[in-house]
């Protein structure tokens, strides 16, 4: 579906009014295939670049250096038309229901506007489709009257789900769908995502920071760290058995909700670095407790330990 | 274990236009000396306020209507201000879930640990001076005597969270209040920050209420667990007995909700409750939780289910699990 090569984007930032220009690197050389009717979750901290990679494959922002293809077409080289489609087959679901709705419009006209401005269906025909989406989503066909502000946040998030579905995409780029939700309605919704994939036959790109979510919804995750992929495998692989030492702590670092099994986590002290002044080598080499030789000096390159992984770190050499 | 805190009955309201709304109904909680409770529920079960009722804080238009808050066998509920003042830092000691918005930003992080320090302390200002670098030191920040000019916007987001947590054990309190400390901090910070928290108190022989909804923090970090729903307190026991055999449906739902939980498989559907967490001037009568339960009959409608002990020191509030004492 995707496939990003080499995709940088630094961010121009002056820090104070004569200082010299310099780049923060929100996402630094990464390389990413989404396939089709996959899950594919992008993990990681704040500032790991992951919202940007989305923006990136979203078409909302160029990359400064490398390339971004959708189904074989180079996102930048699209014509008019070939932009519109695109638009189309790749939708979003947000973070934030309550920001994410337009709180004057009625919920019908929400999930309505993808198939007006698409010229998918008018009038009665409309109505309708909007009115089985909403059921789908498990919402009544009456909601189509209400304005968001009556609704729950969980209710929100299935009204934005809707409102992607609307247009029939293939793609769905969900950025923290869940993160805003209390517990028992995260498992809603959840489950409504699961089902309308199989239903649908959709290819989501998770972005989340929550990783016992992530382990549960996707079949391949990608580890990011200051604007690297640092590790990618199959959920089923990464989670027992992490490679990268980022990787190893952070999923040291979730607390598993089984007083039986305590654990001590493995986290090193210390912060995620300033991306505008990355350290050199490695990005991790100062949290590490793996670091050697050539961690502070060489950058790494990405390893295949094993069929389907891949591993950015020297120890894997 | 002598209890530290007591609470019995708590009920906590707003007064507003539209009538009083209640965000305690009905809360007991007890906290033993040097012992790690959790509080959990989600959004609008009366947590918070819970923690500001403890800290003599709810804000106007809210009160305390009814039941009673023992620390050390004294009574807290109705205490004068200048006396709960004193309380307050020096016997309890609490932390906010954001820590950019409960510091002050024109302040630096040495003024501000210090004003903990002189408030209840008597200290000269090169001991003053002496004991911030201390507790600083003590709670993890890395170069604590250049940190003390710093301002909160200098610091990250976990180095706040650690000034926060010296300001509130600054002058040794014998309770920590913590209200959700990690929420908004990322994962391996939050493992930095709970593992402070727990070196603190065993260092230091402080009690800790941990208020959260995170389950996976409650099992890793904390001895007993209340659950509240809606206001009540629905269920209490020691942590293992809560996991291993959770009574209330509320709290099996939670449970089953949760991705990762024991004995739930990868990509297997989830046990959601259905419907929402009640808004607390729409919570239903009878048992808060009927409306969403599967197991609802008749007599939940009629009145409150006491909150009882069900098995030997694990006590829930439903009347559709059996005594077994």
């Amino acid at each position: 579906m995707f496939e990003a090569r080499g995709v940088r984007r630094h961010y121009p930032v002056r820090q104070g009014a004569f200082a010299p220009r310099r780049w923060l690197r929100a996402v630094d050389g990464v390389d990413l295939v989404l396939e089709p009717g996959e899950t594919l979750a992008m993990v990681g901290e704040s500032g790991c670049g992951k919202s940007t990679l989305a923006r990136l494959l979203l078409r909302l922002e160029r990359p400064t250096a490398g390339e971004i293809r959708y189904r074989g077409q180079d996102l930048w080289a699209l014509d008019r038309a070939g932009v519109r489609g695109f638009r189309r087959e790749v939708q979003m679901v947000f973070q934030d229901p309550h920001a994410s709705l337009n709180p004057r419009m009625r919920v019908g006209a929400i999930v309505g506007e993808g198939m007006a401005i698409h010229d998918l269906a008018r009038g009665r025909e409309r109505r309708t489709r909007v009115e089985r989406l909403l059921e789908q989503v498990g919402l009544p066909p009456e909601a189509a009257e209400a304005y968001p502000h009556e609704f729950s946040g969980g209710q929100r998030q299935r009204i934005g789900i809707a409102r992607a579905l609307a247009v029939e995409p293939r793609v769905v780029v969900a950025d923290e769908p869940v993160s805003a939700l209390d517990v028992s309605v995260q498992a809603q919704i959840l489950n409504l995502l699961q089902d309308l994939k199989e239903e649908r036959g959709l290819t989501y790109l998770f972005i989340s920071h929550d990783l016992r979510v992530v382990e549960h919804v996707s079949d391949r995750v990608a580890v990011m760290y200051l604007g690297w992929v640092v590790e990618e495998a199959p959920a089923e692989t990464l989670f027992p058995r992490p490679l990268h030492p980022y990787t190893r702590a952070l999923l040291s670092a979730v607390p598993v909700p089984d007083p039986d099994r305590r654990t001590e986590p493995t986290v090193p002290e210390g912060d995620v670095p300033n991306p505008i002044a990355p350290p050199p080598g490695c990005p991790f080499h100062p949290r590490c407790p793996e670091r050697f030789g050539p961690c502070d000096r060489d950058v790494p390159e990405d390893t295949r330990p094993e069929p389907g992984r891949r591993v950015r770190c020297h120890l894997f050499r | 274990m002598p209890e530290l805190l007591e609470v019995e009955n708590l009920q906590v309201s707003f007064h507003t236009p539209a009538g009083e709304v209640p965000a305690v109904r009905g809360l007991d909680l007890r906290v033993g000396a040097g012992e790690a409770v959790g509080l959990v529920g989600e959004s609008g079960c009366g947590k918070s306020v819970t923690a500001l009722s403890l800290m003599g804080l709810v804000p106007e238009p809210g009160r305390v209507r009814a039941g009673s808050i023992r620390l050390d066998g004294r009574e807290l509920v109705g205490l004068p201000p200048e006396e709960y003042r004193k309380v307050r830092g020096r016997e309890i000691g609490m932390v906010f879930q954001e820590p950019m918005t409960s510091l002050n930003p024109v302040f630096t992080v040495g003024f501000q640990v210090g004003e903990a320090l002189s408030t209840h302390l008597d200290l000269s200002r090169d001991e003053a001076r002496r004991r911030c670098v201390e507790l600083l030191m003590e709670v993890g920040i890395p170069a604590p005597a250049e940190r003390l000019r710093a301002y909160p916007a200098q610091l990250s987001g976990g180095l706040r969270q650690r000034v926060m947590i010296a300001i509130a054990v600054a002058c040794r309190p014998k309770l920590l209040v913590a209200d959700e400390p990690t929420t908004a901090l990322d994962v391996t910070i939050q493992a930095q920050i709970m593992r402070l928290l727990g070196r603190l108190r065993r260092d230091r022989g402080m009690s800790l209420l941990l208020i959260t909804h995170d389950l996976g923090l409650v099992a890793q970090n904390v001895d007993r667990v209340v659950v509240m729903y809606a206001g009540y307190a629905v269920e209490e026991a020691t942590t293992e007995m809560l996991f291993e055999e959770p009574l209330h449906p509320y709290t099996r739902g939670l449970l089953g909700s949760l991705p990762g939980a024991p004995g739930l498989r990868r990509g297997e559907r989830l046990r959601a409750i259905p419907g929402n967490v009640p808004h607390p001037s729409r919570v239903p009568s009878g048992c808060p939780f009927r409306d969403r339960c599967s197991e609802a009959v008749k007599e939940c409608v009629a009145a409150v289910p006491v909150l009882e002990e069900k098995r030997p020191g694990h006590r829930a509030r439903c009347v559709r699990v059996e005594r077994r004492v």
